[in-house]
């Protein structure tokens, strides 16, 4: 049987579909089993699809560099 | 007996009043906000980003307006009185910023002029006025509008992680990079990768959870 911790790091690499099947497998036993995994399961998928939702961008760390130097230049 | 009771009931009500009066006089001189410019790029950088994006739709634009509003921030640094927290100090500049850009592109009078073209790719016969009118059924719009709300109240969460929290968290989801690459830029192994994600993960459902709705 699967652990909490091993079934949670497979729910986390399952929201960037980094999951393999026989994980994936291992990780519907695990659920079927665990009541408390299953919650997080269903909280973690739920903020992997709001974070699609919300169409997030950021600035890469290159970006943020550049203009941490501009600003230091310029001020 | 009724008099004197009310007498007292003044006479606390006073006590009240002038306790208020103190208590308002050391509020002001409580400490206010400060600024600190320095960490400005990291903490709120990919949060006026996002806004700036809602409002002008294209990210190049979007990052000058950022730079420009800590450039502007920078500037005007003395002029802050730390009424606001340092966060709705930036955007209320970043407000002005966007309204600048827009001023800007359509600073020739022909292009402030609303103008209303039938659709070409449709038939120019029909009710074509009354097309145009948004739609009152659609609920396009109000999607919109949560979706950015709920873009900023995530990057709001995000900001409060531990830095290489944020860090990674916003790679991975956010710029979609691969497993690998993050590891080899942060010089870091995968499972210490994937102990990361689920912190931060699991800190952000519980911090949207008191800011946005029930998760």
């Amino acid at each position: 049987m699967t652990s909490c911790e091993k079934a949670a790091v497979i729910c986390n690499k399952a929201q960037y579909n980094e999951a393999s099947f026989l994980d994936k497998l291992k990780l519907r036993f695990h659920l079927f089993a665990c009541k408390n995994c299953t919650v997080h399961s269903e909280k973690n998928a739920k903020l992997t699809s709001i974070c699609e939702k919300a169409k997030l961008r950021s600035l890469s760390e290159q970006e943020k560099v550049l203009m941490k130097e501009f600003l230091k230049k310029e001020s | 007996m009724p008099a004197i009771k009310y007498e007292y009931q003044n006479e606390n009500m006073k006590l009240i009043k002038s306790n208020s009066i103190t208590f308002g006089g050391d509020n002001k001189q409580m400490p206010t906000n400060q600024l600190f410019p320095e960490t400005w790029v990291d903490s709120y950088a990919d949060y006026l980003f996002n806004y700036a994006v809602g409002r002008v739709s294209d990210a190049e634009i979007a990052k000058d307006l950022v730079q420009e509003t800590f450039f502007a921030g920078l500037k005007s640094a003395k002029n802050y009185k730390g009424d606001a927290a340092e966060r709705t100090w930036l955007i209320a500049i970043l407000k002005r910023k966007v309204i600048d850009h827009y001023r800007k592109i359509n600073s020739k009078k022909g292009k402030a002029e609303v103008r209303m073209n039938y659709n070409a790719s449709s038939d120019s016969e029909g009710d074509w006025l009354e097309e145009q009118v948004a739609d009152p059924f659609s609920n396009f719009e109000n999607d919109a509008i949560e979706n950015e709300e709920l873009g900023l109240a995530i990057h709001d969460c995000v900001s409060k992680l531990p830095k290489k929290q944020s860090m990674v968290f916003k790679m991975k989801t956010i710029q979609g990079m691969s497993t690998e690459d993050i590891c080899n830029e942060l010089d870091i192994n995968p499972s210490n990768l994937w102990v990361m994600i689920h912190r931060a993960r699991t800190a952000l459902v519980g911090c949207l959870n008191q800011n946005w709705f029930e998760l």
